[in-house]
């Protein structure tokens, strides 16, 4: 993901304003703060102070849309219900590969109360074919189990179900392969009969085109920095392991969904989404339609994790159901579907190689991986190797090979958890043969000045001064483990976004954007940012979200929205006050900038005239509404390279005996430029580990090599870490300014534990018993085969 | 307990109605019913016009087709037309538009439809509607009135006990209907009594500490 171009580098920048310099504050409050000079658009507000000096911004704020959510008012996707609306339901593929040879639809259009039968013409997802003619045929071929074929839509979602079952579908099968070392075998089945790609969506995933593929492996892709075989000579020591993570899927609550109701001049469509823009675009694309002509709104949904881009195959099948219809279709995925056919995290299988000088220093890094997308791609995993260190010289292969399964979709930091898995670890073992406390050995490697501060705490804590230095020390079968790991994620801008704000004369405020709120609290944050410039409470802001209605807004993926967004919605909110104190200056006998908007009143700077309430004053708006929009302009300096990242420590308890780990205690200290609303932050970290702890100890997709078909399609086979399994986590937030943009924020959500946690575990395993464990999930029979081998290859 | 079939109703529960026995959905779905409890067929206005005479005495069916029964929820009587094989869940979400509660996995294993039938928690996608005739059902949206939230949703939105908030009404039910039976839980109880509520988001840390709190300030 690091090395592809983002969005913003493939459209054309508008013309930068004249700029003016300002001083800003930069670096870590408390260690390392300083002033910097940018060079700002002279257009932009003044530049805000530290948080501390705020008093909105940077403070805790409740969340805007808490109380919607406490009492069951928010409406998401899957609750809406439209007059006359249709359920739809899909007719999915029972086969892991086949040619459709007929589509028989007869029997299901008669059944009571089908409206509407759609059969899938292009299945969205998986790789496509460079070749496309190799593909010919009148459906598409089924490359997993679980992908869409037809679907019906009928007054009930029970009449829906039941007529789906009588369709009837004429396979031709083919071979299949659902292992990744059988299907990268020179005589595998082939997934594909010719070379294929898949593209990435706004929050990654997809990976590279322009690879050779030979039978079922997409790849390498390969990166090189100087000259490994000289570092690998110049090495005193040379550590190396093997690692091994599995599929996880997304398994957001509320599944992929719409609802799409196309009315003439205008399709109006309702999508469980992290990208109101990306449904918009698709859909346009899809049915040829002018973006004008098409909708998009998400007022609440239910959790994406990257899985939930564009408009997709139920998009584009509800909007074809209710165009055909004519009246509004509900497509939600069942638990099934949403684990088999939108998306998963890849696997991985990485050979990695360090070489180092006896001081630490790193002078040479090899990494090897492969890994499974299904039939799309996007399993690379050099990331972390490539990007948390110094090193001498990097040489990265990453492999995706093709599996008759569901393909991948971007998941929280594409590749970052199974890269910093081996890295982190690895790095450690290289700690123990150079005889280093491992936190001692990242000071001399790592120079992220940021990480450094991070490094500072976990050394000062409870927590990690309680590590005996000794691994396996505990006498008893039960014994504990502390470690750590890093991560590190990018800083990835959309100047693509923009938002409105309104002053009306009643006093009420009001921001407008397009962008939706996935659970990382935006609505708030954008309520804080408007106070903060009005000087009134966020609590008398109206937050309007989530619908292509207001001003575009950024796909929320790759940690973007927060750092992207915030700094248009300052600079209209300010560019607002700034009308309006002219529009009300008059009035008041005063020039403008005698006006300043303080604790919810209207000031005269010079005394001129008593205070008076901001309602108060905006009734003295000569129109009755003040509007201002902007765009986001580019970062202040944008040849800066800005990583953001953490620093995590597990605590872990391991049975020896029973070959359970269990997570204790985990220490997480995270920077994210300004943190916007820290309690908000910390609930993302906090998520963020706890996805974490539960790829590393539980999650599996597991498929049947006979049947190609996924065996624990539901939320019980497939665990997903619980309220037995969530340790005491304590998250320190680092401020660390960078002095980019108008509010200095940047982003969380990939970076946020999920990382490093895996690695963390790992190390602190390694600590409780002096064995590595290389494979996760680290289910009791992969610790206790580990543990019988003594911590030779998993 | 989620999942479980349902406890006896509670001392305080308003209608005593005897327990019907039919709890497994799955047993029953897509059949038509028999019932043996004619407490249970008090909530059936109309039965199918053969069920008297086919029936052994006492045993009474009904369905497959849609019938008319009257559920008591949130302190209102409804009258609906539901077939047998009718979820609570779907009745309440489809047929009242109560769309609080979520079906996140449809199998009794996430508390995401979590409603309360006389005060315990349930999930409502295990239940059939047809069973939760003669029980008082509060969902989410009854747990508090507009003006005044629950303790419990008052210390979630105090503590930001919720991410996206898909799970957020089924965590809310249970940890509320925890403080009914034990107004001074430790930590430990609230993980017990979440144990079955899933949540993608990760909010469990700010959940705990919530409830506790809520705990707290219905002790003051
Ligand atoms: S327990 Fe009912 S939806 Fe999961
Ligand atoms: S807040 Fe998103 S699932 Fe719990």
């Amino acid at each position: 993901m690091s090395n592809r171009p983002t969005e913003d580098a493939l459209l054309p920048q508008a013309a930068m304003p004249a700029n003016s310099t300002v001083k800003m504050p930069v670096g870590v409050p408390g260690y390392t703060l300083h002033e910097e000079t940018r060079q700002a658009p002279a257009s932009e507000p003044p530049v805000w102070p530290i948080n501390k000096d705020l008093q909105y911004v940077g403070h805790s704020a409740h969340r805007y849309d808490g109380p919607d959510k406490a009492s069951g008012r928010a409406r998401y996707t899957s609750d809406v219900q439209l007059p006359g609306m249709l359920y739809a339901k899909f007719v999915n593929a029972a086969l892991p590969h086949a040619k459709v040879i007929s589509v028989d639809t007869s029997a299901a259009e008669k059944y009571p109360g089908v409206r509407g039968v759609y059969v899938v013409e292009h299945v969205l997802g998986p790789a496509e074919l460079r070749n496309p003619a190799l593909d010919r045929g009148r459906y598409p071929v089924v490359r997993f189990a679980g992908q869409p074929i037809a679907a019906i839509a009928a007054t009930t979602p029970a009449a829906a179900q039941e007529a789906a079952t009588l369709v009837r579908i004429q396979y031709e099968k083919l071979p299949f392969v659902v292992d990744l070392d059988k299907a990268r075998e020179s005589n595998a089945p082939p997934v594909f009969p010719g070379p294929a790609d898949e593209e990435g969506s706004a929050g990654g995933g997809g990976g590279p085109s322009d690879v050779h593929q030979t039978g079922n492996v997409h790849g390498p892709s390969v990166h090189r920095v100087r000259d490994t075989e000289q570092g690998f000579k110049e090495a005193d020591v040379i550590v190396e392991g093997h690692y091994i993570t599995q599929v996880q899927t997304h398994s957001a609550l509320e599944t992929h969904g719409v609802v799409a109701d196309w009315k003439p001049g205008m399709l109006t469509v309702w999508a469980s989404t992290q990208g109101t823009a990306s449904v918009r675009e698709e859909l346009a694309g899809y049915f040829d339609l002018p973006m004008s002509q098409v909708r998009v709104i998400t007022e609440f949904m239910g959790g994406g994790f990257g899985a939930k881009f564009g408009a997709g195959n139920p998009g584009v099948v509800a909007a074809a159901l209710s165009k055909k219809t004519g009246a509004p279709v509900r497509l939600m995925l069942d638990r099934q579907e949403e684990h088999l056919s939108v998306g998963n995290r890849p696997s991985s299988d990485q050979t990695l190689r360090i070489g180092a000088k006896k001081d630490g220093t790193l002078t040479a890094i090899h990494l090897v991986s492969y890994g499974t997308a299904g039939c799309g791609t996007g399993a690379g995993c050099a990331g972390p190797a490539t990007n948390l260190y110094q090193y001498a010289s990097l040489h990265t292969e990453e492999n995706d090979v093709f599996i008759n399964a569901g393909p991948a979709s971007a998941m929280r930091a594409p590749g970052h958890p199974q890269g910093a898995f081996a890295l982190e670890q690895t790095i450690d073992d290289l700690a123990v043969k150079l005889n280093v406390e491992p936190i001692d050995l990242r000071d001399k490697i790592d120079n992220h000045p940021v990480r450094r501060v991070e490094r500072q705490i976990v050394r000062e804590s409870a927590l990690w001064k309680s590590r005996s230095p000794v691994p396996g020390a505990d006498q008893g079968p039960v014994k504990r483990g502390v470690g750590l790991a890093q991560s590190v994620w990018y800083r990835f801008v959309r100047t693509n976004c923009a938002a409105e704000v309104r002053v009306h004369r009643d006093g009420s405020l009001e921001v407008l954007s397009a962008v939706q709120d996935i659970g990382s609290g935006i609505k708030t944050v954008l309520a804080q940012i408007l106070a903060e410039q009005f000087g009134v409470p966020p609590s008398q802001i109206a937050v309007k979200v989530g619908d292509t209605n207001y001003p575009v807004g950024p796909d929320s993926g790759g940690s973007v929205t927060t750092l992207s967004l915030t700094p248009a919605v300052r600079d209209a909110a300010w560019q607002a006050a700034q009308k309006f104190l002219a529009d009300i200056a008059p009035a008041l006998g005063v020039s403008p900038s005698d006006l300043v908007l303080v604790d919810g009143e209207v000031r005269s700077g010079s005394g001129k005239f008593q205070p008076i309430s901001f309602r108060r004053a905006a009734a003295k708006m000569t129109a009755s509404q003040i509007t201002a929009q902007a765009r986001r302009v580019p970062d202040y300096d944008p040849s800066k390279y800005l990583t953001y990242g953490g620093v995590d420590v597990a605590e872990v308890e391991v049975d020896t005996e029973l070959g359970r780990v269990h997570v204790r205690r985990v220490l997480s200290v995270h920077d994210c430029g300004r943190p916007m609303n820290p309690e908000q932050t910390i609930s993302q970290i906090n998520g963020g580990i706890i996805q974490g702890i539960s790829f590393t100890l539980f999650e599996d997709r597991l498929l049947d090599p006979k049947y190609g078909l996924m065996v624990n399609p539901d939320l019980d086979l497939y665990k997903i870490a619980g309220a037995r399994e969530i340790p005491q986590i304590d998250v320190r937030l680092v401020e660390a300014y960078i002095g980019q943009s108008s509010t200095d924020a940047s982003g969380i959500g990939e970076a946020a534990g999920v990382v490093s946690i895996g690695a963390a575990i790992g190390n602190a395993v390694y600590n409780a018993t002096g064995v590595r464990v290389r494979r996760t999930p680290m289910t009791p029979a992969v610790v206790l085969a580990a543990l019988r081998q003594g911590g030779t290859q998993a | 307990m989620p999942g479980s079939a349902f406890p006896p109703p509670s001392p305080d529960s308003p209608p005593e109605t005897p327990r019907s026995g039919i709890t497994r959905r799955g047993f029953l779905k897509g059949a038509g019913i028999t019932a043996a409890s004619t407490a249970l067929l008090e909530g059936v206005q109309t039965l199918r016009a053969d069920a008297e005479s086919e029936a052994t005495p006492g045993v009474t069916e009904f369905g497959p087709g849609a019938d008319s029964v009257r559920l008591h929820v949130n302190g209102a009587e409804h009258v609906l037309d539901i077939e047998p094989r009718t979820t609570l869940a779907d009745a309440l979400r489809l047929h009242l538009g109560l769309t609080g509660s979520k079906i996140v996995c449809d199998r009794g294993v996430c508390s995401g439809c979590t409603v309360w039938l006389d005060k315990i928690p349930v999930n409502s996608c295990m239940t059939l509607a047809i069973d939760a005739i003669g029980h008082h059902i509060t969902t989410i949206e009854g747990l508090s009135s507009e003006s005044e939230p629950h303790p419990v949703q008052a210390a979630f939105v105090r503590h930001d006990a919720m991410q996206c908030g898909y799970c957020t009404p089924g965590m809310v039910m249970s940890c509320a209907a925890l403080l009914e039976r034990n107004p001074h839980p430790t930590e430990h109880d609230i993980r017990h009594a979440v144990s079955g509520n899933l949540c993608r988001c990760g909010t469990y840390p700010k959940v705990f500490a919530a409830t506790l709190d809520a705990a707290g300030s219905r002790r003051a």
